[in-house]
């Protein structure tokens, strides 16, 4: 279909020099302002009316929000405005986060990923979206500033809502950190739409394992599902499942149907509800399969 | 509405134009300069005809606002074409009849080109994962596939 409503309504413009200018600028305009990114979310939310601001206000040139830094000692910051393709092809985010690397791969096309990136599909929280899974497992923090000062907030704790986080009125992430993943840690994430690759998840399942001595099967799991509820869930039980008993495929298909279990999707025109569930009960049965063989294979 | 001026470099030719802020660069594109190579599908992102370089880097035009160019270097595909020399692409795409309605062509040929500046050797799969933002609704991925790696060889 033609989109009849091409054009993005009218705006002004605003690019600032300094994080204060712009901090600053957010606080006295909230209600009539965008901050933006890439603008992949925004520009078609604006072109569908969805969105009309009085002023967009640009984030991309700001210090600091470009640079994507690994400390072998520290871990990974990644700023703002770094676009997702930057991140896939980062030698020390394939080597150390290898399934957020996996999960972006999926955000769109090559040229889409261009501009998109980790912050804005973090901070758009669509409950589809393909980093927040990886994002969280890898425990990743966001460094938020705005009005009141920084603060910083796990991305557990981020998501309240289709399009709803913690962010107040004139916040800005000014970048994600990520602790050293734990040694051994192997994971992956899975998700099923239309099409291999750039469609939007009808279901996805993120999945992390590591070597723990004090769990009785000696490993520590973690899964997280998107697509199938308004946030993000991480299903806790599940993870208990796995700690407790030695693991083989029952076990793993018990905690599978945990998974199941826990999601509430919903039907929309990508999928019915039914549908949805029994994905999550595959791909999660899935994603464990393959960590755990990684798992058994190095130790 | 809320105009700007801005400096762009496109296909080696230095522009200086007044635009209204809220102009697509894919608008300035075909409706200021009118190079209409570069296509309208979507203005989601998702398409990929109305892909172009700015600084080297394959974007969708549609995505990014002509007044974020300022200072920038664009390409298009009508830029591929030096002397009137058709570019590798080009050609391969004409020999291998890649080319169904053409509507996607043009951004088809931008996305391979931009694979190519990056990755001179790409395999297969290296093509269809940096096509995978390009869509031909006449279906005739094989062929424009098939085309790319003709161009690698040649």
């Amino acid at each position: 279909m033609i989109n009849p409503l091409p054009r993005l309504p009218n705006f002004e413009y605003i690019r600032l020099d300094t994080i204060e200018a712009t901090v600053q600028f957010l606080k006295e305009h909230a209600s009539q302002t965008r901050a933006f990114l890439g603008g992949t979310d925004t520009f078609v939310a604006m072109r569908d009316r969805r969105l009309k601001p009085k002023y967009l206000v640009d984030l991309k040139h700001l210090a600091g929000f470009n640079t994507l830094h690994f400390d072998p000692g520290e871990g990974l910051t990644i700023g703002a405005a770094v676009c997702l393709n930057q991140l896939i092809s980062a030698e020390a985010v394939k080597d150390n986060y290898p399934v957020l690397v996996e999960a972006a791969k999926h955000v769109g096309g090559y040229q889409l990923r261009n501009r998109a990136t980790l912050v804005g599909n973090l901070c758009n929280a669509s409950p589809c979206g393909d980093t927040i899974g990886p994002s969280i497992l890898y425990n990743g923090i966001a460094n938020i500033i705005g009005p009141g000062g920084k603060r910083i907030v796990p991305l557990e704790e981020f998501f309240l809502g289709p399009g709803k986080t913690i962010l107040d009125e004139g916040e800005i992430v000014q970048a994600i950190s990520f602790p050293l993943p734990p040694k051994g840690n192997k994971g992956t994430y899975v998700c099923i739409g239309r099409t291999k690759l750039a469609d939007l998840a009808i279901a996805g399942v993120t999945v992390m394992g590591a070597p723990d001595q004090n769990a009785a099967s000696g490993f520590c799991f973690r899964i997280a599902l998107t697509a199938v509820a308004p946030t993000v869930i991480l299903v806790d039980e599940a993870k208990r499942c796995l700690a407790n008993q030695p693991i083989h495929a029952a076990v793993l298909q018990e905690a599978a149907q945990i998974a199941m279990d826990r999601c509430k999707p919903i039907s929309d025109v990508r999928a019915s509800q039914a549908y949805r569930r029994e994905m999550v009960h595959n791909l999660t049965f899935l994603a464990l399969q393959e960590v755990w063989s990684a798992l058994e294979k190095q130790s | 509405m809320d105009l700007q001026t801005i400096h762009l470099k496109i296909n080696g030719s230095e522009e200086q134009l007044i635009i209204p802020t809220n102009m697509t660069l894919l608008h300035l594109i075909r409706e200021e300069l009118a190079l209409t190579g570069t296509k309208n599908g979507c203005e989601a992102g998702e398409c990929g005809a109305c892909t172009v370089l700015v600084n080297g880097k394959a974007v969708n035009s549609c995505m990014v606002l002509a007044v974020e160019c300022d200072g920038a270097e664009v390409l298009t595909v009508e830029g591929l074409t030096g002397n009137g020399e058709l570019e590798r692409l080009q050609k391969s795409f004409i020999e291998l009849n890649a080319i169904q309605c053409g509507f996607c062509t043009p951004g088809m040929l931008i996305s391979a080109y931009a694979l190519l500046l990056r990755n001179p050797n790409p395999s297969e799969s290296d093509i269809r994962e940096a096509l995978v933002g390009n869509l031909c609704r006449c279906t005739g991925y094989d062929r424009i596939i098939k085309a790319v790696q003709k161009a690698v060889e040649s």
